[in-house]
Order: C-alpha cells, then sequence, then structure tokens
C-alpha cells in the first residue's frame, strides 16, 4: 500500500470520475496535474499537495450543483463558459453535476424545475447552490422564474444546500441592478442567507480560473477557501489591481497617459488619469489575467473599472481618476458662494451699524475724564 | 464725566477696522513678534509678547464684529473683557511698549501691531487705565501748553540765552514766513543749543523763519496717552497758529511722537489737510544740503555712529536724511547692527519715560541698546529726538558708561560753513 | 461603513459639502473683515508708494535682518512646513487631477519620489514646530485650543496621504478614503480657525505694506 494509499485510489476505476472525462477529451495527465499544481501554487500549498489534488478532483464523485439566475445578464456564465477548446476550467464544470442552470440546461419548462426539485431531494445537505444575479426585494414581480419570485426560490433552495457561491458582483455585491437609484430594490446573496457558508466571488464577470479554483477547493478538500471580510477568497482578492500592476513602476514615476491612445498611452503609461480604479479594486486580473492568461482591460489599454469592488457603479465616472471628484461640484459650490456673500452683506451691515453706534456713543474724552470718579 | 469700562469697550469698537480685523484673524501664534521686541529679549518674560499686549481688543474685535464670535457671544460661550483685565493690561500697554514698531516689520503675516497697540490705548485710557505719570503729562499739556508744565515765559528766557549764544535773532510771531519752528519741552528745558542751531542754519541759507507764542510746544501727550480727542486739540494749537501766520511749513523738531502727531496722524486728526507742509528737522537740514545752501566744514575725527529714533526713521521715513548728513562730516561714521528701519527703540518712546511705573522696566530694556553699542565699540552716539537723549542718557549714568551722545542739528551747526 | 463606501462618500457628497462649506466660510470672512472699511488717509504721503502693498505681500516672506538667528526653529520649520505641503498638494499628479476635476485648470506635475521627499520634510517640520510650541514660553503663553486643532488638521492629512500612497496600512482604500476625509475637515475648518491666514495674511500684508509705503519706508 502507498503512502495515503492514493495510487489506489488513483487506480480505481470509476465510471464517473474527472479521469475517463480527460482522456477522452486527448487532455494528457501531464497536463492535468499542471493545472493541479497552478491550483496548489494559489493556493500556497506545499508541492506534496499536487498529489492530493489531483486525487480528490479524479476520483471525487460528481458533486451536484444548482445554479439559481436571477437579476443578471447571463455574463458569469459566458465568461466561464466561454471556450474555444476544451479547458480544464470547462472540464471542471463537467466534473459537477450541474442539476439546474437556464442557459446550459437542456430540460426547460416544468421538466428544468421538477430536475431541480429532485436534485435537491436527492442531495440534499451536500450540494452546492451558485447563484448569480441580484434578488429584487421591491417588488416580486420584477423577476420570477416559474412564476416564482427570486427571494422566494432562493431560501427554499439554500436550505438544502452545503454552502452558497454567490458568483459575479451582482449576485456578492448587488452589482448593476443595486446601482442609483436601485429602482428593484436589489441586494446580495449574503443580505439574505445567513445561516449557510456563502463565498462571494465578485467580478463583473469573474475571471474562468477564479470560480473553477473555488469550486476545486471545494472538492479537494470539502471547505471552502479562507475568507476576507467581504466574504472573497483571500487568495483571489486579496491584493489591489494597483500593487500587481506591470505599470506601476509609471505610475511611481509619474508617467500618465492623457487621453485614449496618445503617446503615453502606446508607450503603456499609467492610466490613472484615465479613470483607472486599480488602486481601490482588489481581484486577480493584474496577475492571472482573462483568456488563459491572454491580457487584461489594462494590458489593453483601458482603466479597471473596479468591477469586482461594491457599487462600482457609483463609484464616479469610469474616466474620471480616483482623486477626481466623483459627483459634481460646480452648482453647489456657485450655491455656497452666493451664500456666503449673503452672509457676508449681512454680517458687513450689522459690523458698520454697531461701529456707527459705537461713535455716536463716542463722548469727548476729556482730561478730567481720564480718571475714574468713586 | 468719568472713565468708565464702557467708554473703554466702546472706544474700542470705535476703533476696529479692516486692517486690525486682517490683522487679528491673521495671527498665527508664532510668536516671532516678541524676538523682535526689546522688552521680552532683555527679560525673557513671555506676557511682554507683543500680540498678547492686545489680547482685550482682540477678544472685542472677535465677539463684536465676526459671525461666529457673535453667536458665542448670543449663546453665552464668550468671555467678556472686564475692568480687572483692563487694569491688568495696562502695564503691558503702557509701560512694556513705546511703540517703536519692530514687531509690525517682523510679523510674518503682516501684522501692524505697532497701529494696533496706538488704537487700543484708546480704549484702556477712556476706562480710566491709562499710567498715573501720562495722564498729568496730559493734563499739563492741555492745560498748560507743555507737558512737563513750560509756559512762554520759559521760552521767552530760553529766546534770549540764545539770540545771545549764537548771535542771532529769533522772531516770534512773524508772518508768511519760510518756517514755523517747534521745540519739544526737552528741548526747552534741556537742550536749548538746538533752538540756536535751527535759527543759524535756518539764516545762513536764506530761509525767513519764526516761533509761534500760541504754538511753541510739538509734543503730543494725547498721541502717547492714546486719545485722539485730547492730541486734536493738541494738534489744533499748531495748525491754528501755523494758519493764522500763512507760514509755508511747520518743523517738527527733533522729538520723536511730535513728527508722528502733525506729519502723519495731524490731517487725519482734524479731518482735513494742512495749508501748509510738515518736515522734520533732518528733513528740512538735508533739502538745504542738496539745494546747496547748506555748506559744512571740518569733520569729527572719532568714530561714531547714528541711533535711529522708531518714530523718524522706521515709523516716519527720515532714515536716510541724517546719514547723508553725517557722512558730510563724520568720516569714521559706523553702522551699529539694525542699522536704520530696523534699529532698537532707546526704550522710552511712546511715553515710557513719563511713566515712572515703568522706570524699572524702561532700565532693563535699555540692555539692548547698550549691547548695540559695546558691540560696535565707539564712543560717540549720535540721535535727532530729545526724548532718546534724555533717556539715553538717563541709562548711560544707570549702566556707567563713558560714551558721548550729541544731537545731530546741533553738530550741523557747529560745523556750518557760513557765508 | 466600508472603505470602499467612504470613499466614494468622500469624493461625492463629502467633497461637495467640505468644497461649499469652505467656500462660504472665506467668502464670508473676506467681506466680514473688509467691509470695516478704513478711514482714508489726509496725511501726504511721502512718495509715490504704489505697489507697497503688493510688494510687501512678497517681502514679507523673508525673514527681516537679524530675526532668522534669533527663531530659527520658527522660520526654518515654518519654510520647511509650508513649501514641503505647498509641493505635496499642488504638484502630486492625483492632486493636479482633483484641481482639474474642481476648476478645470491644470499644470505639470513633478516626479512622485520628489513629492515624498517634501511630504516627509513638511511632516517632521510639522512634528519640530510641535516641539516647538510646547517648549517655547512665549509660544505657550499664546497657544490655545485653536492651534493644536489646527496643528491636527494639517497634520492628520499629510500623515494619512503619506499612508496611503506607501501603502502603510492593510486597508488601501480606507486609508485613502481617511486622507480624503481628512482634508475635508480642514476644508470645512479653515475659515473658521487661525488656518483663515490662508487667505487674510494677504490682506494684512497689504494694509502693513501700504501704511508704511506711504511714509517711505519698505516693510
Amino acid at each position: 500500500m502507498s503512502p495515503l494509499g492514493l495510487e489506489e485510489k488513483m487506480n480505481r476505476p470509476a465510471d464517473n470520475t474527472l479521469r475517463i472525462a480527460l482522456s477522452d477529451a486527448g487532455i494528457s495527465r501531464r497536463d492535468f496535474l499542471g493545472f493541479c499544481a497552478t491550483l496548489a501554487a494559489a493556493y500556497a500549498l506545499p508541492a506534496s499537495s499536487v498529489i492530493v489534488i489531483a486525487a480528490a478532483l479524479e476520483n471525487a464523485s460528481r458533486t451536484s450543483v444548482i445554479w439559481l439566475s436571477f437579476q443578471e445578464c447571463t455574463g458569469c456564465t459566458e465568461s466561464l463558459t466561454r471556450s474555444h477548446t476544451p479547458t480544464i476550467e470547462g472540464l471542471i464544470l463537467e466534473q459537477v453535476s450541474l442539476d439546474y442552470h437556464h442557459t446550459l440546461q437542456a430540460a426547460s419548462g416544468e421538466a428544468a424545475e421538477r430536475a431541480r426539485e429532485e436534485s435537491m431531494r436527492a442531495n440534499a445537505g451536500k450540494y452546492l447552490l451558485v447563484v448569480d444575479g441580484s434578488v429584487p426585494l421591491g417588488n416580486p414581480g420584477y423577476s420570477t422564474i416559474a412564476g416564482v419570485s427570486n427571494f422566494d426560490m432562493l431560501m427554499e433552495t439554500a436550505k438544502g444546500a452545503a454552502a452558497v457561491i454567490a458568483v459575479g458582483t451582482c449576485a456578492a455585491y448587488g452589482g448593476l441592478p443595486a446601482a442609483q437609484p436601485n429602482p428593484t430594490g436589489a441586494v446580495p446573496v449574503s443580505q439574505l442567507i445567513k445561516d449557510k457558508p456563502v463565498i462571494n466571488v465578485p467580478g463583473c464577470p469573474p475571471i474562468p480560473v477564479v470560480i473553477t479554483g473555488v469550486l476545486a477547493h471545494f472538492l479537494t478538500f470539502g471547505t471552502l477557501p479562507e475568507l476576507d471580510g467581504r466574504g472573497r477568497p483571500t487568495i483571489f482578492y486579496g491584493e489591489s489591481i494597483h500593487d500587481r500592476c506591470y505599470r506601476r513602476p509609471s505610475y511611481d514615476q509619474g508617467k500618465f497617459a492623457e487621453s485614449f491612445d496618445d503617446e503615453g498611452a502606446r508607450k503603456g503609461w499609467c492610466l490613472f488619469k484615465l479613470g483607472c480604479k486599480g488602486p481601490v479594486t482588489h481581484n486577480a486580473c493584474a496577475t492571472t489575467k482573462w483568456n488563459n492568461g491572454v491580457s487584461f482591460p489594462i494590458q489593453s489599454g483601458h482603466g479597471c473599472l473596479g468591477c469586482a469592488e461594491p457599487d462600482f457603479w457609483d463609484m464616479g465616472s469610469f474616466y474620471k481618476a480616483l482623486s477626481m471628484p466623483a459627483t459634481p461640484v460646480r452648482k453647489a459650490v456657485a450655491g455656497a458662494a452666493a451664500a456666503g456673500v449673503g452672509a457676508g452683506v449681512a454680517v458687513a451691515f450689522a459690523n458698520r451699524a454697531k461701529k456707527a453706534a459705537a461713535k455716536a456713543a463716542h463722548e469727548t474724552v476729556k482730561v478730567e475724564d481720564l480718571t475714574k470718579k468713586p | 464725566m468719568s472713565a468708565s469700562l464702557q467708554r473703554g469697550v466702546n472706544a474700542f469698537k470705535e476703533v476696529i477696522d479692516a486692517p486690525v480685523a486682517a490683522f487679528f484673524a491673521s495671527c498665527v501664534h508664532c510668536g516671532l513678534c516678541a524676538e523682535s521686541c526689546l522688552f521680552y529679549t532683555e527679560t525673557g518674560d513671555p506676557q511682554y509678547t507683543p500680540i498678547h499686549k492686545l489680547e482685550p481688543l482682540r477678544r472685542v474685535w472677535q465677539q463684536e464684529y465676526t459671525l461666529l464670535g457673535r453667536l458665542a457671544k448670543l449663546v453665552g460661550l464668550a468671555k467678556p473683557v472686564t475692568d480687572a483685565e483692563l487694569a491688568a493690561w495696562s502695564p503691558l500697554v503702557y509701560d512694556s511698549c513705546s511703540m517703536c514698531g519692530r514687531c509690525s516689520m517682523v510679523c510674518p503675516v503682516g501684522n501692524d501691531i505697532t497701529l494696533m497697540i496706538r488704537k487700543m490705548r484708546e480704549g484702556m485710557a477712556a476706562a480710566g487705565h491709562a499710567p498715573e505719570g501720562l495722564v498729568t503729562a496730559t493734563q499739563r499739556s492741555i492745560q498748560s501748553g507743555s507737558p512737563a508744565g513750560v509756559k512762554w515765559v520759559t521760552v521767552q528766557a530760553q529766546i534770549k540765552r540764545m539770540q545771545k549764544q549764537f548771535g542771532i535773532d529769533i522772531p516770534v510771531n512773524l508772518e508768511n514766513a519760510d518756517y514755523l519752528v517747534l521745540m519739544s519741552s526737552w528741548e526747552i528745558l534741556n537742550y536749548p543749543e538746538y533752538l540756536g542751531s535751527v535759527g543759524r542754519i535756518l539764516d545762513n541759507a536764506g530761509a525767513t523763519w519764526t516761533l509761534s507764542e500760541h504754538a511753541y510746544e510739538a509734543t503730543n501727550s494725547g498721541i502717547q496717552i492714546g486719545v485722539s480727542d485730547l492730541a486734536r486739540e493738541l494738534v489744533g494749537r499748531i495748525v491754528k497758529a501755523a494758519e493764522d501766520l500763512k507760514v509755508k511749513c511747520v518743523i517738527s523738531p527733533e522729538c520723536g511722537h511730535a513728527y508722528t502727531a502733525l506729519r502723519w496722524e495731524g490731517p487725519n486728526l482734524m479731518g482735513r489737510r494742512f495749508g501748509f507742509e510738515v518736515k522734520h528737522i533732518l528733513e528740512v537740514l538735508d533739502d538745504l544740503r542738496r539745494s546747496g545752501r547748506l555748506k559744512l566744514k571740518g569733520s569729527i575725527d572719532k568714530p561714531l555712529t547714528y541711533h535711529d529714533p522708531c518714530q523718524i526713521s522706521r515709523r516716519g521715513g527720515v532714515h536716510q536724511q541724517p546719514r547723508a548728513l553725517l557722512r558730510q562730516i563724520a568720516p569714521q561714521f559706523r553702522e551699529m547692527s539694525d542699522p536704520g528701519v530696523m534699529n532698537w527703540c532707546c526704550g522710552g518712546g511712546g511715553g515710557v519715560s513719563a511713566n515712572e511705573r515703568a522706570e524699572p522696566l524702561r532700565t532693563i530694556a535699555f540692555k539692548r541698546k547698550k549691547a548695540q553699542i559695546e558691540k560696535l565699540g565707539v564712543n560717540t552716539v549720535v540721535t535727532s529726538c530729545a526724548n532718546c537723549r534724555v533717556v539715553i542718557e538717563e541709562a548711560l549714568e544707570h549702566y556707567h558708561m563713558n560714551i558721548e551722545l550729541l544731537g545731530l542739528t546741533e553738530l550741523v551747526a557747529e560745523h556750518l560753513a557760513e557765508d | 461603513m466600508s472603505g470602499l463606501e467612504l470613499l466614494t462618500w468622500a469624493r461625492g457628497p463629502g467633497l461637495v459639502l467640505a468644497v461649499g462649506i469652505c467656500i462660504f466660510g472665506v467668502i464670508l470672512r473676506l467681506i466680514e473683515i473688509l467691509a470695516l472699511g478704513r478711514q482714508a488717509d489726509l496725511a501726504s504721503p511721502r512718495q509715490n508708494s504704489t505697489g507697497s502693498g503688493w510688494r510687501t505681500i512678497f517681502t514679507r516672506s523673508l525673514p527681516p535682518p537679524g530675526m532668522l538667528r534669533r527663531a530659527p526653529l520658527t522660520y526654518l520649520g515654518g519654510y520647511v512646513f509650508h513649501i514641503g505641503m505647498a509641493i505635496a498638494v499642488f504638484f502630486f499628479v492625483p492632486h493636479i487631477e482633483l484641481f482639474r476635476g474642481l476648476l478645470g485648470l491644470r499644470w505639470p506635475g513633478l516626479p512622485n519620489p520628489l513629492v515624498d521627499i517634501a511630504s516627509i520634510a513638511a511632516i517632521i517640520a510639522l512634528l519640530a514646530l510641535l516641539v516647538g510650541r510646547l517648549v517655547d514660553p512665549v509660544k505657550r503663553l499664546l497657544t490655545n485650543a485653536g492651534d493644536w486643532l489646527a496643528w491636527a488638521l494639517t497634520f492628520v492629512p499629510l500623515i494619512t496621504g503619506y499612508s496611503a500612497y506607501h501603502h502603510l496600512f492593510e486597508n488601501y482604500t480606507l486609508t485613502l478614503a481617511v486622507h480624503i476625509v481628512s482634508v475635508e475637515l480642514l476644508l470645512v475648518l479653515l475659515p473658521f480657525s487661525k488656518l483663515f491666514h490662508v487667505f487674510s495674511l494677504f490682506i494684512a500684508r497689504w494694509y502693513n505694506g501700504e501704511i508704511s509705503g506711504r511714509k517711505g519706508v519698505a516693510s
């Protein structure tokens, strides 16, 4: 028996494991181990854990995942499933049993809802609930599925879930629907679910490998990764874009692009003046990047929108620097100036009246007046 | 009518104007004014910090003329100015300040603290907190025409003496003369040679001049005690005499505050411009020199220096003329440290010398001037203010300093190349 | 409230409020001071002294002869603090963007390391001046609560700005938000404290120079 019995585990045949899916898809074991190594590195685990992760992923029976989509744009799903060639990310999704997903499921109508209920019953207490989109608390009619309000469906489905993953800024923090004036009363998932572990995976959309990394952690260790004060995995959201941006030296040297596609922009200078919110945005974009590490917004010449932060739609213009006012100031200031003039003139009149009164009350001083009479 | 706190505070309210408000609003409590004030530098006592001397006035400004101050007063959060406080401030405003003006030159935010001391004295005096010596001097000025009680008969005696000593005629009440010559009590009593010197110089220059029986005293106690009503009466006597005699120019003597009173405050006290010019004797001498009507001969063969009277140099603007004159006759003229408009006060100006209560402090403050003289290492000091001369002479005695103190006008007359 | 929420508030309503109150207060106090007016000076000036007031606005920034030796800490500390703070406020590029947003004006900035040095110098100068104020007997007599408040209002923006730029605290967003809020506090209290000298000193110096210039003395 090998240490931890891993070899036996790994060689144990199973018809529903990732191992089969991998070889069917032509992904070599080397590539698969490479992916596990990436995950281990991301979680700052020692090299020895790569085998552990590989074994767990390979032999994990397919965890049931129910995916609820509320007030969302489907961008999160698009991001996760966008693949021209079979990617590991896509395969992880294959590894889970995605029992309910509006965009990806084959069934529709009553059949789809029955599939969801069936999965909830069969996997009670063990399934993962993934949510994208925010939940409207205003009028339930703003967003319903099969006539059931988002709120009711969320609360009902969460009852039997092992954990809830709020994917995308909408589910994590309210996102676009919650932007001022928040007409639907949109709220994040974490505001509603208090009795289950909730993990926020914000981003508009989130980076694909971030979501699969979270899933992989759960599949490997059966727990959610370490979360920060905002419920985000610190592994991916612990640092700001600014702190990892390759253009940071330009910021430090004071080299800024002044307008899109100007000389500074073409030289790859910092986009702070063009509104980049990198300094206050926490995500893995600057390191992990997008589309298998091809690029990320700043690299492509556009400032970070801050899309993984709450209320990023209300942070002032995307194209005004962080140090610029987020709301218009001129009118209010003009009003304040007018009020200042008014108040000043009023006080001026009062002052002059007082001085005139003092002058009028002046009694000519004579030498006798220089001493006090008892 | 009596002095009262109410009259005092009312006077404070009257004198506060835009400059005063700007000054109080700008003070950042840096304390640099203290470093420029000889009463602080020679005692190390922080209560002599110039801006601190104005604290009651500042509070009146705040409580009466600022929105926040008025609101604070309304809700009972303002500390009112009390009679006891003004009494406590009397030595600060009158004893430890000669209105020398150094603080006004130094304040980094530009405060003219001296101007504010002058204004604050209006309220202090109206509240009955001017020092006794100054009150007496002012009473004598108003009632007898001179703070020292010098009457016309005394002047007449000096006229006789000087006519004899200098061999000149001293006209009195002459109409249409070029110049009306004034004197200060100190000159009449202690340095009558001033009169003879002026007469000789003017005669030699071919100028006509006169004294006035009704206005021989230039010292203005009203300015020193800080009561414009009384200052106005005193200045008015000179103005009336000058206009009655139809003189072209009134010569302010070698007295500091006399010049300030007549030249700079005079028209504002009277509320109108004068029908004559006002010049300090040094200005007249320098005018004559430049127009060739004052020729000097000989020279003084010893190193000497010039003490700038505060009201003449820094507060009066007459600081180049004495040097131009001295350079004619003193090849060994040397400047002391901080010369010209930054020179240090003798300690006795602005009414301090008339204030017996201030004498101990004044004596200590003189150490600044003493240090200047000793550092320079000369034994002859020339000046052009009779009050400075009296104060310095007394101090030289006190400190056993072997220094010769000379008046500039007399020195010039001694070196006159007469035609 | 999270760091980002505070930051968005500080960049939005907080800024509007602070700038508004500041402008209101500054205009009120300027009128309050100037409207008291002053009597015309009937004494004829010694010479044509136009420009003396304006001249003194500049020259009064230099120490008069003999004074630097008497109070080196006050002068040097004052210079280093004011110049350092001016460089940090007006020549740090993100700040210039703020002014561009507020006023539509812009000007070239300095490289960040220079701004950094200026900020440190200003901070050290402020600390030295604080010690001076605690130790010097003249300053102790003059100092009141308003002076401590003014010092704090000036110090906190500098130290929080420095901390934010250098990511000295873990939560950068919160540090940045606190920095901006501290500046807004400074703006709100500026017209109503001794910090108003920022504006009123020009008036004071002008009067001083004008009064003295009429007499023929450059002050």
